[in-house]
């Protein structure tokens, strides 16, 4: 059982990070150049709603924000270890929650959108 | 007589310090919390979305500031550095090819990489409205 649970959160770890490495540049040159008052075309409100509308968009935002969140949520896990706090349990089940309400949040707004 | 054997001298807490190698990793590990911190500001970007065109705007005009560009540059740097490239460049170590005999060569899947990378950002952009 231990090394069931081990390779789900394993494969969701690498799933995350790959899309994340792919999609996270774009992504932050999004929020910098909204940052710089340059808000593109498509993140208007009209034309980002209806994306994020589509099922398309919304499958794309979930699968891209669920598997980041698990991705990070891992990584931190062990970066805890590695900075030498010794409470894995706890620690495991505070960034899985987080990952778990972020996951929830964004499957909720989705929803609502 | 008692023995004593020899302990190597190990901190739980600064080990990392010790070699550069170790520093890389560290820095690379890192890269979760900016991962984390882009999740949850886009899940907020979609509850203002959510909640209708005046939130969206507020939202926008929330974020347009001199820390957050700075934070954003920062952010763009570091996630490319430790991120994106520390991750393609191990790609072909974590998910080796074999085609019948042969084993393609890593270079070809660090490049198919930056590749897709490329694509996929310009979609993006594309989607975005920035190109």
């Amino acid at each position: 059982m231990a090394i069931a649970k081990k390779s789900v959160v394993w494969v969701l770890f690498a799933a995350g990070g790959t899309i994340s490495s792919f999609l996270f540049p774009a992504l932050i040159t999004l929020f910098l150049l909204i940052a710089l008052g340059f808000t593109p075309d498509g993140l208007q409100y009209e034309q980002f709603h209806t994306f994020a509308a589509s099922l398309l968009g919304k499958a794309c935002l979930f699968v891209v924000l669920f598997l980041s969140l698990w991705h990070a949520a891992h990584r931190l896990r062990v970066v805890f270890h590695d900075f030498g706090v010794r409470k894995d349990r706890l620690i495991a089940n505070a960034v899985y929650l987080v990952a778990t309400v972020g996951t929830v949040m964004t499957a909720f707004y989705l929803y609502m959108i | 007589m008692s023995r004593q054997p020899y302990v190597r001298p190990f901190s739980k807490t600064t080990w990392y310090m010790r070699n550069g190698r170790y520093k890389v990793y560290m820095l690379r590990e890192m890269t979760c919390l900016l991962v984390g911190f882009y999740a949850f500001l886009t899940i907020f970007a979609l509850a203002a979305l959510a909640a209708g065109a005046d939130q969206w705007n507020n939202f926008l005009a929330s974020q347009q500031n001199t820390a957050m560009i700075a934070f954003h540059a920062f952010a763009l740097l570091y996630f490319l550095f430790y991120q994106t490239f520390a991750w393609f460049k191990l790609a072909p170590k974590a998910m080796p090819l074999q085609l019948g005999e042969k084993i393609l060569p890593g270079s070809i899947i660090v490049i198919g990489h930056y590749v897709a990378w490329a694509v996929l950002s310009a979609v993006i952009f594309w989607l975005a409205g920035v190109i």
